[in-house]
């Protein structure tokens, strides 16, 4: 399981205390709440620091997962250039909902989740992750309501903006006003390995799956065989008898240890690969997001061109306006620098992130994989094990 | 027996496997991809295939002619190490070496690989030194000349048997004869008549198809594998080795001189074959009292037929014991429980089966994660810019190559646990046999039962007819000589009944030797299985937990590093 509960908290200057600064959040606890359609899960969150930003040393509260959305949706409106961290789905099959394989592994993701949070030396101090960590149920539940709707982007935009990315081309081809593209080619390079990396990923995660599943179906047809053996060995009495017999048991026994492996499976390996499918598209949003900076900004820059223009015009005609319009240029000139700076730290933060973001997969996928190994490597020899301590007994059934 | 126990071919199993493995991005031969619906057809569909791991078949060492030597005793097959390929008497088109060798089917060793593979066969453990070695092969389209009415004719296919063998019997000791599958279905109708009371191996089914299909290589390759089986099985059988109509159907060249038809008269007025010798009891007739005893079937038994069936009706449905019956508790007992085993060899088959495509779908699947995974290393690898991009590539390669192996190792299990398990298959088709043995005992007690009350009726009738001319005085001739035939009758019957005794007599025996043949060569049959199943199962799985805890190792790292 992958915990990352001691995160390296950045230093504030406010805060010369001698004991090293630190934030362990951790998500236990899920417990089912109200009835019927209304039903939710709810977990509690609890948060250990030493952080003067944060009340005491110890908060716990009770969270359900449109508080963490609500967390995910803040951060994206905020901290542009950031990938954050990605958020386990919203669950499209009812009665899985509750099911405990399906809780656990919810609780897991979530508890992932935050803890990346609190880990991001950017996003750690984010005024909104504080509120998340403290704040009483009746102040999340107001804040959760208000947000709804406001900042979130329609997935049509989102979509729209992807489409822009991809068909640059068959823009060119039929000399459409093409939309106003970044012509970093360092950029169009991280746009196609974000995109195709994606494809690989879902593919992986996708027989992933299905390999969990044929644990499941060996398990069950392994144990289904020994019970036809046990039987097999009524019929049959004596040495014979027993070796079938003891066949069987092992059998069932195997059918069990295929069971455990399937869950370690999924939990340890095709889960952090979900993840990782999920955390490109984070990434897929951050690019959005690039892009709708820089449109922003040539949009801005354009506007201001043209009101140069005109400024120019007026001043020369010694116009009344010339004030209000002087006025009107230099904000936009303030907006434009604005706008200038906003993508350039989008920039900045991305390249930034890139590198986290390959190193943060190398350890997560490098522990996924260290468990599926020792998780087969386990099950092998057990099933080996298992087999081979049947020998000698149906050597000993031969020669009676 | 297709077993595996020799511990020693691994070593060699494995340096094979080795070197075959190349991490080609193909996906996996044709055989194991197919759906393991049936035992049958996972056996042919693997036998037909060039496994890209399977081995030159390794056989036992031998001192002299390797077709000479008897088979060992089981308990040395440990110690034995089968050699390589090269042996020179493995040469096309004659499969003397052991089915699974030439279904390219991977083992970890067949020790004796030019023995029988068949199971329900120890008849070396009593004549060692005898032997029949039958194969079939080279199949050939062949026309059917005598029908000229229709155009194109009827086209069969004839199989070339090939025998060698050292049996007195045979006059030669090796021979080779055509034959296409109504010969081979005349064969089995022949034995199963003249060897009542025995476990005679089940024939191939016989098919109903459209000639096109016949005609289709896959189907006559089945076709040649399960003939040459079922001849097999056949040389194992320690008493219809050495019948007539097995010998006849091997070596008699042309057409095969069995009749086609169930008529005893017939039979013998044709003069072709000798009658069973274990029919000839006393005086021999053309048709004497033993052909009473045969089954009634044909024009000629009409009579006979019914009056069976009466007897049959009336031992079920009249509430009147019958004069004989089947008293043998013994056997009641063992019918019930050879029931109940058939019963249960049935379910574990189908499990067994559930199991085969449960471990092909496990190794299909992870051959695909591996290739997922080897997509993944090559893409990373060629957008690198960063190192950590580089160091994942190289973890997931060891994960991919490490996928990989493991689902091929999956297909070597497979394929080994599919002929292992096949020995429930061919038990299963064994019980037909003895259903076969049961009837052929019950039909026998009918036909005892049958005469007895037919004697007993006659004698009733005499009786009557003698009390009631003896009131007559001065006799009547005709009722005198009315008598006289009715004696005649049941002198005649009373002979056929005590033949048709003696024949029950037998047919009882039979059936006692061969439930206790089936018994301990299924015994040892299923050990045998068992332990090749369990044998099998160890060596792969330590060979894919090997593979896994390399890579486990190489990236203990990382959990080191989280904690």
């Amino acid at each position: 399981m992958q915990q990352r509960s001691f995160s390296g908290v950045s230093q504030s200057p406010r805060s010369p205390s001698k004991q090293p600064p630190y934030l362990a959040v951790s998500v236990t606890d899920p417990a089912k709440m109200g009835n019927g359609v209304q039903a939710y899960i709810s977990y509690k969150v609890i948060t250990k620091t030493n952080l003067p930003e944060y009340q005491g040393l110890e908060k716990i509260v009770i969270r359900r997962y449109s508080d963490f959305v609500w967390l995910r949706d803040r951060l994206f409106e905020k901290y542009k250039g950031i990938f954050i961290p990605p958020l386990p789905e919203k669950s499209t099959v009812e009665k899985f909902r509750f099911t405990a394989e399906f809780i656990e592994m919810r609780r897991q993701a979530l508890d992932i989740f935050v803890n990346r949070i609190a880990s991001h030396h950017e996003l750690q101090q984010s005024e909104d992750l504080r509120i998340f960590l403290q704040a009483d149920e009746q102040t999340m539940e107001r804040a959760r309501s208000q947000e709804s709707g406001i900042f979130k982007k329609k997935p049509a935009d989102l979509m729209q903006i992807f489409k822009d990315v991809q068909s640059r081309v068959s823009d060119v081809v039929l000399g459409k006003e093409k939309p106003v593209e970044e012509l970093n080619p360092d950029f169009e390079k991280l746009k196609r390995y974000v995109f195709e990396l994606e494809d690989h990923l879902a593919e992986a995660q996708k027989h992933a799956y299905r390999l969990v599943k044929r644990h499941r179906e060996l398990g069950q047809s392994l144990s289904d065989f020994g019970r036809a053996v046990k039987l097999l060995g009524a019929c049959e009495g004596e040495a014979l008898g027993k070796a079938f017999a003891e066949l069987g048991a092992k059998s069932e026994m195997l059918s069990v240890k295929l069971q455990k492996e399937a869950q370690h499976l999924l939990m340890n390996f095709e889960e952090p690969l979900k993840d990782y499918v999920r955390a490109v598209h984070s990434v897929k949003g951050t690019i959005a997001e690039r892009a709708a900076a820089f449109r922003q900004h040539c949009e801005l820059a354009e506007t201001i061109k043209l009101k140069e223009i005109d400024l120019n015009k007026l001043r020369l005609t010694r116009s009344e306006r010339t004030a209000d319009a002087e006025h009107e240029y230099e904000e936009l000139k303030a907006d434009g620098e604005e706008a200038r700076r906003r993508f350039e730290t989008i920039v900045r933060l991305m390249n930034e992130e890139m590198v986290r973001f390959q190193e943060e997969k190398t350890l997560d996928m490098g522990l996924a994989f260290h468990e599926f190994a020792k998780g087969q490597s386990r099950l092998a020899n057990g099933i080996a094990d298992a087999w081979r301590s049947l020998l000698p007994k149906l050597e000993a059934c031969s020669s009676s | 027996m297709m077993g595996s126990e020799n511990q020693e071919a691994h070593p060699h199993a494995s340096r094979e496997e080795m070197q075959s493995l190349i991490l080609d991005e193909s996906s996996s031969s044709s055989s194991t991809s197919k759906s393991f619906s049936s035992y049958r057809s996972a056996m042919t569909t693997l036998s037909e295939s060039h496994h890209p791991l399977s081995l030159p078949i390794a056989t036992s060492p031998a001192e002299s002619d390797p077709l000479l030597s008897p088979r060992p005793p089981p308990q040395h097959r440990h110690l034995q190490s089968p050699k390589s390929t090269g042996n020179p008497n493995m040469q096309p088109p004659l499969y003397f070496a052991d089915v699974g060798a030439v279904n390219g089917i991977e083992s970890p060793s067949p020790s004796q690989s030019l023995e029988k593979s068949s199971p329900f066969s120890r008849s070396s453990s009593s004549s060692s030194s005898e032997y029949i070695k039958i194969a079939v092969s080279n199949p050939q389209k062949e026309v059917q000349s005598s029908n000229k009415i229709v155009p194109g004719g009827n086209t069969y296919v004839t199989y070339l048997i090939t025998t060698k063998t050292n049996l007195p019997d045979f006059g030669a000791s090796e021979f080779s004869v055509r034959r296409r599958f109504k010969d081979v279905v005349t064969l089995s109708d022949r034995l199963v008549e003249a060897y009542r009371g025995f476990l005679i191996p089940p024939r191939p089914d016989k098919n109903v198809v459209e000639s096109q299909v016949m005609q289709k290589q896959e189907f006559v390759e089945q076709r040649r594998v399960a003939l040459e089986k079922y001849l097999r099985r056949l040389a194992d059988h320690p008493v219809i080795r050495k019948s007539d109509e097995l010998r006849v159907f091997l070596q008699v060249q042309g057409r095969l001189p069995l009749a086609a038809s169930a008529d005893v008269a017939s039979r013998v007025i044709d003069g072709a074959v000798k009658l069973p010798r274990q029919l000839l009891g006393d005086a021999p007739s053309t048709i004497g009292p033993q052909d009473a005893v045969q089954p009634a079937k044909g024009g000629r038994d009409l009579l006979r037929m019914f009056k069976e069936l009466k007897q049959y009706v009336a031992n079920d449905w009249g509430g009147s014991r019958p004069l004989v019956d089947e008293e043998d508790k013994e056997f009641l007992e063992k019918k019930e429980r050879l029931r109940d085993l058939e019963q249960q060899l049935s379910n574990t088959s189908q499990q067994a089966e559930s199991l085969v495509k449960a471990q092909q779908d496990m190794g299909e699947t992870m051959g695909e994660l591996g290739l997922a995974f080897l997509k993944l290393t090559k893409f990373e690898n060629e957008e690198a810019v960063l190192n950590a991009q580089r160091i994942r590539a190289a973890d997931m390669k060891n994960v991919a190559t490490a996928a990989v192996k493991a689902s091929r190792y999956y297909r070597g299990l497979n394929a080994q646990t599919v002929s292992h398990l096949d020995t429930l298959h061919e038990y299963m088709g064994l019980m037909l046999s003895v259903h076969t043995a049961f009837s052929d005992r019950a039909s026998a007690l009918l036909t005892v039962q049958t005469l007895l009350s037919e004697l007993s009726s006659l004698n009733s009738r005499a009786e009557k007819l003698e009390t009631s001319s003896s009131k007559r005085f001065g006799g009547d001739r005709s009722r005198f000589r009315r008598v006289e035939e009715l004696r005649e009758a049941i002198r005649v019957t009373e002979d056929a009944k005590n033949c048709a005794v003696r024949e029950y007599q037998r047919i009882k025996e039979n059936n006692r030797i061969e439930i206790e043949r089936l018994d301990a060569e299924r015994k040892a049959d299923f050990l045998s299985m068992l332990k090749g199943f369990v044998t099998n199962q160890v060596f792969y799985s330590e060979k894919i937990g090997n593979e896994w805890a390399k890579v486990a190792e190489a990236t203990s790292g990382y959990e080191r590093e989280s904690s």
